[in-house]
């Protein structure tokens, strides 16, 4: 299996290429850090990965996706997978007061991911196959006050899914949007943990199974499903007083 | 955070900060401020305080392989690598670490830290002595490559060191060929402790071999044990002989009431065990995974012991005098009605050269008790037999050792200090161990 990692130094993006190098695929990685992604690399050689090749890239300078990914699917003889994993978790008292600042994370977290599914996009259909797997989250569910730029980036994003699930149908070609939880990597470092925060080998695994079943909204652990259903049906003059 | 080793005894606040690589490990290390002191903590597997201190800098997230020679057999990789996701690489490839400890859970970083050994002491010796080479960060935030023709002093001082010369980033492992993932086991019943001795002197030359033993039995039974002998089985040479297979393990949710953990009970295991074991088939073929690490099947077995955790005991006694000294010890514990759920009887080989390394030529027992506060008078008059016999406590299971015991056993403990003062001269790497034993202030 071929498989191309976008944000591969993330900590899910890291835990799935691992498995999918143990399972002998072939890998591309995209991500910001040189140094990181060669470290990944290695890495990935060495638990069993057939192929493991790397392009850096600041996901932000849009007019390079194109190029870029045309040449690592090249690279890669095809596509099988495309993961998308980059994302960034801003501070949220920063960015409500500077436009500036919530433009640069909504790009990150939001456009850039759009400018990619939809350079992406024809190659999958034009092979009439292949899943295209991209990590939202939970936060895109529901606007809440402590992150609600970091939300509406990522709700986006899974509206965007939406559409272009249906749109790629007829092409044989699977869109899933994944919502992780709270997930105890670098990114989430300066939070206190507690029972419902889960490791990214667990969101890893989830991703794996469900790219092979084909399953559309899949949530990270399963049980968030459960929980962002009751954050979703509280009215919202219960919700505007809501403080998480 | 509340931090605690795997003992669960004692408990400690500290901030926990695991840095996702290399260059943010250094940012922490070198920007910390002189008072405040720090120590690497890799999966938590110590039982005690070695791992405790006011800040804890995990290695979790430093956890990459770095380059797998198979012609030469060596791995070179991050520290935070559990020694699990090493079998799962190189036992498809025909290759394996040469010395386990009896849970795959334990991170490289922390098996080199405290020299851990495994069944094969006798004849392969401990965990380092099959590093060939490991990366330090000192305390400046420099990182320093060791080994035994480079920074020799600073490698002797780092294997088996408990973290307090630096925090390991990288190291390179020498693997040992297998030819399946399948261990032949042989089980010899003995009745009493000298019995098992003959045993243990008779198959010496057997690769691995550990006893277990009956610590309830009294009088003429004291002693009675069984002892495990393994081989590896020669296989076919098939692949499937060297697959690798995630077990799945039972979790105990919840830390279990620690009266259900009483004299009776344990009593009612151990010979109900010892029972069996003698009338089982004397010859098995076990899985590496149930012959290496049975309690892995149980993950977090420490919660057994009860909200105010255990101690585990184990020393190790030079070989003339150590049927007498284990004897004496298992005499006062059962006089002192205590008893210890699993206890573990092996014979070492020769020590080597690391400064705070534990096994030393003899026999070491390990012991574990439910804490409470009659243990530890106990377990200092245990301490004083262990002196007498010319012995030394483990420091990764120590959490209660004092310093003067340590510094009478561990007789290149004023050698440590002086390479220390080189690396570390503030003693920004201490713990709460380390603080305790008279090796830091």
């Amino acid at each position: 299996m071929k498989v191309l990692i976008i944000g591969a130094t993330s900590a899910i993006a890291k835990a799935t290429a691992r498995i999918y190098a143990q399972q002998n695929c072939s890998l591309h990685l995209i991500a910001r850090n040189g140094e990181q992604l060669e470290a990944l690399r290695s890495d990935l050689l060495v638990r069993g990965a057939k192929t493991a090749n790397s392009s850096v890239l600041d996901l932000n300078k849009f007019a390079e996706h194109g190029k870029l990914l045309g040449a690592a699917i090249e690279e890669l003889g095809g596509v099988d997978i495309a993961l998308i994993c980059h994302g960034s978790l801003p501070d949220q008292e920063k960015v409500e007061i500077s436009f500036k600042q919530a433009q640069k994370e909504i790009n990150t977290n939001g456009l850039s991911v759009i400018s990619l599914l939809t350079e992406l996009a024809p190659t999958f259909i034009e092979q009439l196959g292949g899943t295209l797997a991209v990590i939202s989250s939970v936060a895109g569910d529901r606007g809440r006050q402590p992150n609600f730029v970091y939300g509406a980036a990522k709700s986006l994003v899974s509206t965007y899914l939406q559409g272009l699930r249906g749109k790629l149908l007829t092409h044989n070609v699977h869109v899933i949007d994944i919502r992780p939880g709270l997930v105890d990597s670098p990114m989430t470092a300066q939070f206190p943990k507690g029972p419902l925060w889960a490791s990214p080998e667990q969101v890893a695994q989830k991703i794996v199974k469900s790219i092979q079943r084909g399953s559309h909204t899949v949530y990270a652990p399963g049980y968030w499903r459960a929980i962002m259903f009751v954050v979703r049906i509280i009215p919202d003059f219960i919700f505007k007083r809501l403080k998480f | 955070m509340e931090a605690m080793g795997w003992g669960r005894y004692p408990k400690a606040t500290a901030d926990l900060i695991e840095p996702a690589d290399a260059q943010s490990l250094q940012k922490i290390v070198a920007s910390q401020k002189k008072s405040a002191s720090c120590i690497s903590r890799g999966a938590g597997r110590s039982y005690g305080d070695s791992a405790l201190a006011g800040q804890l800098i995990g290695s979790r997230f430093l956890d990459s392989f770095l380059a797998l020679d198979e012609q030469q057999q060596t791995l070179r990789c991050g520290a935070g690598v559990k020694l699990g996701d090493i079998l799962k690489v190189c036992l498809p490839r025909g290759l394996f670490l040469p010395v386990l400890p009896g849970t795959k859970a334990v991170s490289v970083g922390g098996a080199i830290a405290a020299d851990v050994h495994g069944k094969n002491h006798h004849r392969d010796g401990s965990f380092c002595q099959h590093v060939i080479q490991i990366s330090l960060m000192l305390a400046s935030g420099e990182v320093v490559s060791c080994s035994a023709t480079q920074n020799q002093e600073l490698f002797r001082a780092s294997c088996g060191g408990m973290g307090l010369t630096g925090a390991i980033v990288e190291a390179t492992l020498r693997l040992a060929a297998v030819p399946s993932r399948y261990i032949d086991q042989r089980s010899l019943v003995a009745n009493n402790l000298q019995e098992c001795f003959a045993h243990i002197e008779d198959n010496a030359d057997s690769k691995y071999s550990v006893a277990w033993l009956d610590c309830l039995a009294t009088g003429d039974d004291m002693g009675r044990s069984v002892l495990y002998l393994g081989e590896y089985s020669k296989g076919k040479n098939r692949k499937s002989d060297r697959k690798y297979q995630d077990r799945s393990s039972i979790s105990v949710p919840f830390s279990t009431p620690s009266f259900l953990l009483n004299k009776s009970s344990m009593s009612l295991f151990n010979s109900t065990y010892f029972s069996l074991q003698k009338h089982k088939s004397r010859t098995s073929r076990l899985d590496y995974d149930n012959y290496f690490f049975p309690l892995d099947r149980l993950s977090n077995w420490n919660r057994l012991y009860g909200s105010k955790g255990f101690l585990q005991y184990q020393f190790v006694l030079p070989g003339e005098g150590a049927l007498e000294g284990i004897t004496t010890v298992l005499e006062k514990i059962s006089k002192q009605g205590k008893g210890s759920f699993l206890t573990v009887l092996k014979k070492f080989g020769e020590a080597n050269e690391n400064l705070l390394s534990f096994p030393r030529s003899g026999y070491t027992l390990t012991l574990d008790f439910k804490n409470e506060t009659s243990l530890f008078p106990l377990l200092d008059e245990l301490d004083r037999i262990v002196l007498d016999h010319d012995g030394r406590l483990y420091l990764a299971k120590d959490a209660r050792m004092s310093e003067a015991v340590f510094k009478a056993s561990y007789p290149n403990w004023e050698a440590f200090i002086t390479i220390k003062a080189k690396v570390d001269p503030h003693n920004r790497f201490a713990s709460l161990q380390s603080n305790r034993l008279g090796l830091t202030t």
